[in-house]
């Protein structure tokens, strides 16, 4: 009816509509409190932790119907008997301090070789093009198969280990800050540019802060990197150096049959990279870019 | 040019804060070498209220990057206070359009603490806090001094752009269409706002926008560059004419009149 009217070129005139009463607040609830077991079921951690016991009942009910091997696989609960016993002898903070302290070093020296490479990225042409080269060829190689040239350069030790985990660190932080100062807006450069900032500190006052997400998401993956490699690096070195981390108490408790002891390592493998992740990390993010609107 | 009243005016025998003479300025695209502006002269004076006005593609915003020192020109010189202008400094302060001119890692007041320490203004701590409070004060905002700027309307992040760099009392202070990213209403708001603020302290500003109302409203004088490449094709006098004289014949006569100047190229264009 429209398009006819609309095509003789005229209106179609229609009644005017006014609503009477509005019924909505007497027939449906406007607000309405959710119920416990909604709420509940709303908040993150709860539905994870669920999901967490409900497999943890399964491990421990499958090792105890099945009747498995205890040196196969081993029940939660012996698992968690032994985890309890490392602690109480102190052996378990020991492996895990000897880990952490040449993962800090690494991961350390890492960032600051970086944060030069990065520099001269940002000062010159030529800086910028050797370190996405650099990064382009080291980012793809598992920093771990540098290992044995580290043997062969550093011998074994602490030196060896903290080599990869540099390797492991600076190409991830290094890659994706250099990209994050890419995409640092124009107008926040000439903002710096215009009060004054050249050099070390227009890198230090605009740059850093304004790519901080991609540099804290650089931080995140070249951490992931730098646990798994320390790891795995540890697997085939503590077996010669006699001293080593949980890498170490892995491949030692396995060779020895102690399962039990294997699990409580992977256990805490597992415990550590979570808490670094959604604690450190996390924590890190809420009072820096969530506090300044630059992620949701 | 035609000589009016307004040309007839003598010129004042003192020196001025800005001296842009013969300046061609280009800038390269992946493919292109681009003249943005052609040999342009004009001189701000203390006080002056001094807007470059003209369509897309006249260079005004390339022109007040080259007097902001981001950009060199091919030819000729901007001279700041007699000295050439070299390189971006405290001396002349941007306020963008862009709303992220304002570092979102900072609150308000440290967005303009941040200027004055860097910026060489002040050099304590306390001394930069008091001024910050002084021209919070003055853009009314002293209830978000604490605020994080994503939290700010865009009025009021452009309010804070202005405090910030009203508050390094630089030589001239450059705004590159301040207000084009704004509502009609809080435009309005904020042009009678810089204007009241000009009252206060009569600070030089080089104002850079395409709508021939708000040049006529907030300049003093009007410089008109035409298209690629910019060039001046004349330089008006609009310091009598505000607000209050929108919709007066004065006003509609300006404006109309630069409107031919802007649109006469045009016309001959499509002709041709």
């Amino acid at each position: 009816m429209t398009e006819s009217a609309s095509q003789d070129g005229t209106t179609l005139i229609r009644p005017e509509i006014e609503a009477g009463s509005l019924k909505a607040t007497e027939q449906v609830d406007v607000e309405r409190k959710l119920s416990i077991v909604e709420r509940i079921s709303n908040i993150n951690s709860v539905r994870k932790l669920t999901v967490l016991l409900v497999l943890i009942v399964l491990w421990e009910a499958y090792t105890k119907l099945a009747e498995v091997e205890e040196l196969l696989f081993p029940p939660f609960s012996a698992t968690l008997i032994t985890l309890w016993d490392t602690i109480q002898t102190g052996e378990l903070f020991e492996k895990i301090w000897i880990t952490v302290a040449i993962l800090v070093q690494g991961y350390v020296a890492g960032m600051v070789l970086g944060a030069v490479l990065l520099v001269f990225a940002v000062m010159s042409r030529v800086g910028s093009d050797f370190l996405s080269t650099m990064t382009a060829m080291f980012q793809p190689l598992p920093a771990i198969s540098l290992l044995p040239l580290a043997i062969l350069w550093f011998d074994l030790g602490a030196p060896s280990l903290i080599f990869v985990t540099i390797h492991s660190v600076l190409w991830a932080v290094a890659l994706s800050t250099h990209v994050g100062f890419m995409s640092v807006s124009m107008t926040q450069r000439m903002v710096g540019q215009n009060y004054g900032l050249r050099g070390v500190s227009y890198i230090a006052k605009i740059l850093v802060p304004a790519a901080f997400g991609s540099i804290l998401t650089g931080m995140k993956i070249g951490w992931a990197f730098a646990w798994r490699t320390i790891i795995g690096a540890e697997l085939v070195f503590g077996a010669q150096s006699g001293k080593g981390g949980l890498g170490w108490m892995i491949y030692e408790k396995g060779d020895n049959l102690e399962t039990t002891y294997v699990f409580a390592a992977l256990f805490t493998v597992i415990v550590i990279g979570l808490l670094v992740e959604n604690f450190l990390f996390r924590n890190v993010e809420m009072w820096t870019i969530n506090k300044w609107g630059m992620q949701r | 040019m035609v000589g009016t009243a307004a040309n007839s005016a003598t010129v004042p025998d003192i020196d001025p804060i800005l001296d842009v003479s013969g300046v061609t300025l280009q800038y390269k695209t992946k493919e292109h070498l681009i003249t943005a502006t052609y040999r342009v002269d004009f001189k701000v004076f203390q006080s002056d209220r001094f807007v470059l006005l003209g369509p897309s593609g006249c260079g005004k915003s390339t022109l007040l990057k080259g007097v902001a020192g981001f950009m060199k020109p091919v030819e000729g010189t901007m001279k700041l206070k007699g000295n050439v202008i070299s390189r971006p400094g405290p001396d002349r302060v941007m306020v963008f359009q862009e709303f992220d001119q304002l570092l979102p890692w900072k609150t308000v007041k440290q967005n303009i603490t941040f200027a004055l320490l860097n910026g060489g203004k002040c050099s304590s701590r306390g001394e930069a806090d008091d001024i910050a409070m002084e021209y919070i004060r003055k853009v009314k905002l002293e209830r978000f001094e604490n605020t994080y700027p994503h939290m700010l309307s865009g009025g009021m992040k452009q309010r804070v752009a202005i405090a910030r760099g009203m508050a390094m009392e630089p030589d001239i202070l450059l705004m590159d269409e301040p207000f084009a990213a704004l509502d009609a209403l809080t435009r309005r708001q904020m042009q009678e706002e810089l204007l009241q603020l000009w009252e206060d302290t009569k600070f030089t500003v080089l104002f850079v926008t395409h709508s021939i109302e708000e040049a006529v409203i907030i300049g003093s004088r009007i410089l008109i560059l035409s298209p690629h490449p910019g060039q001046v094709k004349a330089e008006l006098n609009a310091h009598h004419l505000g607000h209050e004289n929108v919709g007066e014949t004065e006003f509609m006569a300006l404006q109309e009149r630069i409107h031919k100047m802007i649109f006469a190229d045009r016309v001959l264009e499509d002709e041709a």
